[in-house]
């Protein structure tokens, strides 16, 4: 098993991975040595006892590598598909100083696929506490909260503002890394721990401030999901996208099975897709399933871009065409509708802040790139509308909710995690901030 | 657990309008003048903005025109039917203080945003002029509710079937001539709200419009209904809908609003083609 080829998977918008057989598995996992201070588990956000699950995949006791895995983590099918475990688990992982790490994110996956087949066990639930506790959002760090939340008895509802709950997971990564089958399904295990999920509620207007600060507790978790624009001439012309708007209309909206499915979404010929993290992939990987000549335009090296190894290969693969070094300085476009890409190379200088290179422009390097659909994937900040709208909760000047390691913000019964409070980070780091901020949630409930 | 809102009363109005009560308690409890919600009818629905126009125990009303495939198959449903997703109530409420004397400009199908912000101008102490046109005096809504809630009503028809025969434009304009207007709302259709506008912009009086750019989520993450006001790119959603007339790009705003001519056309076509074979292509109310 493993990726299908590149010219079939571009055709449809099916699992690029196929995953592990059991045998696979098997010998994969007897691969680990089960060292006595296990690296592994350091590197990862939420701290799961990964020389256990394993251990249990290489005696094939499936069902007690999923017990073990669902200990500390609801969402395995999840972050076995989308965690970087090149940075945490595996990239602890001692067998990869003189070979190769074990593959424990595709252990994961295999394990939490196996057990949705064979029919899920839940979690025991502690006896009702009688506390209520409003979670607004429904991305990985809300349904994590929820998750633990619910296992210590509390009375929980997830407000969600869209139609689907998910968050990023459900509207943003696509079908082809993380089917919504999947999502569906483990979604529905945190719902079946008896959380109450309200769809259509975006707190702040269907639902007052004052209602929401009237539970017993509270977890923020609405995400970083505005959009930046660049702010180059051209921006708004028919055909330039955010690739949130771009993700949306095809992963939750399922715009490119249109007509069949209501909402449209532009077609383009040759595609410029901004940007070089996960998210400027996923947006140039689904352009390019839509039949588009993608190129991808990056202001840095390869190198430098944040977007997970495996992705940018994939993106390569499937033929997406990059142009590092190069910027975008102006869209061009005639009755609306865009033209070209006029772009400048860059030359990489002193290393910024960050650590890279910082770009400049080449003076007389400006050509233009035929494209007639662009779609600016260049990040997003903290989703402003309800933080903005509760007196007293402080934020950083970046607009993000400011917290302490337990997620405790300004206001006492007010908590808040995911990337909210840390700007746009990873699924893991989101459930990982949702779980101390539980934690911390059910101690100042019990201690009422 | 999945929660369905019903159509409580469908009603036409006029041609292609019509008039829905649904069922949507977070909505009605918390409407305010110049907000909106967004339904999607089924599982393969469009996401679809529609103002609130009205607001009664746990119902809202929404006052709609059909002009392609969702509002076409919305108008296909009866009282009791259900309609799978409705969120708001969105974007931000009309800036409604006591400013003296206001008047409010609805065009066509626009009009039916006119009650819920002259209730509020009315119940902060302010005069309020209404200014309901249409094309014709047949395409006329809500006169008697509005009558009953402006202190003044004016009406205008483009062909001169009832009221003034002219352009809403044209009855603003004797009113600024002749006496002073603290605040102007116009809503319609964005040309006539740019003409209307216009108007107003010699006398420097403030004047909002309530932007109908295409969107999605109707939450701020998209930027779909990004529009130019003031030189700045604003989310009509969440910045909005409503904006200072004198600083919105309209010409950019009519631009956008054709981004998928194309797809509307053929998704229009499939349902009118589906309507047929189903023999559903009547008219249910009557
Ligand atoms: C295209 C894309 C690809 C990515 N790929 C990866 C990857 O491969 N691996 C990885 O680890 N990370 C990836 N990320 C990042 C990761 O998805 C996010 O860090 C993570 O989803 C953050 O989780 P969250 O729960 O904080 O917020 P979100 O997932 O953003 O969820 C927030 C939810 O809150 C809802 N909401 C917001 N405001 C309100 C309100 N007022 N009332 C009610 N509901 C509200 C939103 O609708 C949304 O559903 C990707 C991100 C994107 C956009
Ligand atoms: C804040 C706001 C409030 C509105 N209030 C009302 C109202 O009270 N009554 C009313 O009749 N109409 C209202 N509209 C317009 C209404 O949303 C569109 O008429 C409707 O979406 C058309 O959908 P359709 O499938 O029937 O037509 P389509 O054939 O899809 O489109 C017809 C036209 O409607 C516009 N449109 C299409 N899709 C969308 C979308 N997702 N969002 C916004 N506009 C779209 C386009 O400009 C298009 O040219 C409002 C729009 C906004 C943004
Ligand atoms: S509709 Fe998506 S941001 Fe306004």
């Amino acid at each position: 098993m493993g990726d299908r080829p590149a010219d079939i998977r571009i055709r449809d918008f099916e699992e690029v991975d196929t995953g592990l057989s059991p045998g696979e598995a098997i010998a994969e996992a007897e691969r680990c040595i089960q060292c006595k201070k296990p690296l592994c588990v350091t590197g990862c956000p939420v701290c799961i006892d990964i020389p256990a699950f394993i251990h249990k995949v290489a005696e094939g006791d499936f069902r007690g590598a999923a017990r073990a895995l669902k200990e500390q983590n609801m969402l395995p099918a999840i972050c076995g598909r989308v965690c970087p475990q090149e940075t945490q688990c595996e990239g602890a992982c001692v067998l990869g100083i003189k070979a190769t790490p074990i593959r424990i994110g595709a252990l994961e996956r295999f394990v939490a696929d196996w057990e949705r087949q064979d029919g899920v066990e839940l979690p025991k639930t502690a006896r009702p506490t009688g506390k209520r506790v409003a979670v607004v959002g429904s991305g990985p760090a809300g349904l994590t909260a929820a998750a633990d939340l619910a296992r210590a008895g509390h009375t929980v509802t997830i407000f969600e503002s869209l139609h689907e709950a998910g968050g990023v997971l459900t509207y943003g990564i696509p079908a082809f890394r993380l089917p919504e089958d999947v999502v569906r399904a483990e979604i529905d295990q945190v719902l079946d721990l008896g959380v109450r999920l309200k769809k259509n509620h975006l707190v702040g207007r269907s639902v007052s401030v004052d209602e929401l600060l009237g539970y017993d507790a509270v977890f923020l978790a609405t995400g970083a999901g505005l959009p930046a624009f660049m702010g180059i001439p051209g921006e708004n012309y028919n055909g330039v996208y955010s690739a949130n708007e771009f993700l949306t209309r095809v992963n939750l909206m399922h715009a490119d099975a249109f007509p069949e499915f209501d909402t449209p979404v532009l077609h383009g010929g040759r595609v410029a897709v901004i940007g070089g993290g996960n998210v400027a992939m996923d947006a140039a990987r689904v352009a390019r399933r839509m039949g588009a000549k993608v190129f991808l335009v990056y202001r840095r090296r390869e190198e430098d871009m944040p977007a997970r190894k495996a992705e940018v290969l994939h993106a390569k693969e499937e033929g997406i065409e990059f142009l590092t070094c190069t910027n975008p300085t102006r869209i061009l476009g005639e009755g609306g509708c865009v033209f070209g890409l006029e772009c400048v190379e860059m030359s990489l200088c002193d290393l910024d802040a960050s650590g890279r290179p910082s770009p400049e422009p080449i003076p007389g390097s400006e050509f233009t790139l035929d494209v007639d659909m662009v779609i600016q994937a260049i990040g997003t900040g903290p989703n402003p509308l309800l933080v903005s709208l509760i007196p007293g909760l402080e934020r950083a000047r970046r607009g993000n909710v400011i917290v302490d390691e337990n997620g405790r913000t300004s206001i006492p019964h007010v908590y808040a995690g995911g990337d909210i409070a840390t700007g746009a980070a990873t699924v893991i780091e989101a459930m990982g901030s949702a779980k101390r901020a539980a934690a911390a949630i059910n101690e100042m409930l019990s201690e009422e | 657990m999945k929660r369905l809102y019903k159509v409580e009363l469908a009603t036409k109005l006029a041609d292609r309008v019509y008039e829905y009560w649904i069922s949507a308690p977070q909505v009605a409890q918390h409407a305010r003048a110049g907000q909106f919600l967004i339904l999607r009818l089924h599982e393969k629905g469009e996401r679809i903005p529609l103002t609130i126009s009205a607001v009664r125990g746990d119902a809202v009303r929404v006052i709609f025109m059909t002009v392609g495939k969702t509002t076409q198959e919305l108008a296909t449903l009866r009282a009791g039917d259900s309609i799978m997703d409705v969120a708001g109530p969105l974007g931000k409420p009309s800036e409604i203080a006591s400013y003296g004397t206001c008047c409010v400009v609805g065009g066509g199908v626009g009009i039916a945003s006119m009650p819920l912000i002259v209730e509020e101008l009315k119940a902060a102490g302010n005069h309020v002029i209404g200014i309901i046109g249409a094309r014709s005096a047949d395409l006329l809504i809500l006169e008697d509710e509005l009558r009953g809630i402006c202190d003044e009503v004016y009406i205008t028809t483009d062909d001169g079937s009832k009221g003034v025969h002219g352009f809403a434009a044209d009855v603003l304009k004797e009113l600024l001539g002749e006496r002073a207007i603290d605040r102007v709302w116009i809503i319609g259709p964005a040309i006539m709200m740019k003409v209307t506008s216009g108007v107003t912009a010699p006398y420097g009086v403030k004047t909002y419009v309530s932007l109908n750019p295409i969107m999605v989520d109707g939450t701020g993450m998209c930027g779909s209904c990004r529009v130019t006001v003031g030189g700045e790119t604003k989310f009509a959603c969440v910045d909005g809908p409503e904006f200072d007339a004198h600083q919105v790009d309209f010409a950019e705003l009519m631009q956008r609003q054709r981004i998928y001519t194309g797809q509307e056309k053929v998704s229009l076509e499939r349902f009118a083609e589906h309507q047929c074979r189903c023999g559903e292509g009547g008219d249910h109310h009557g």
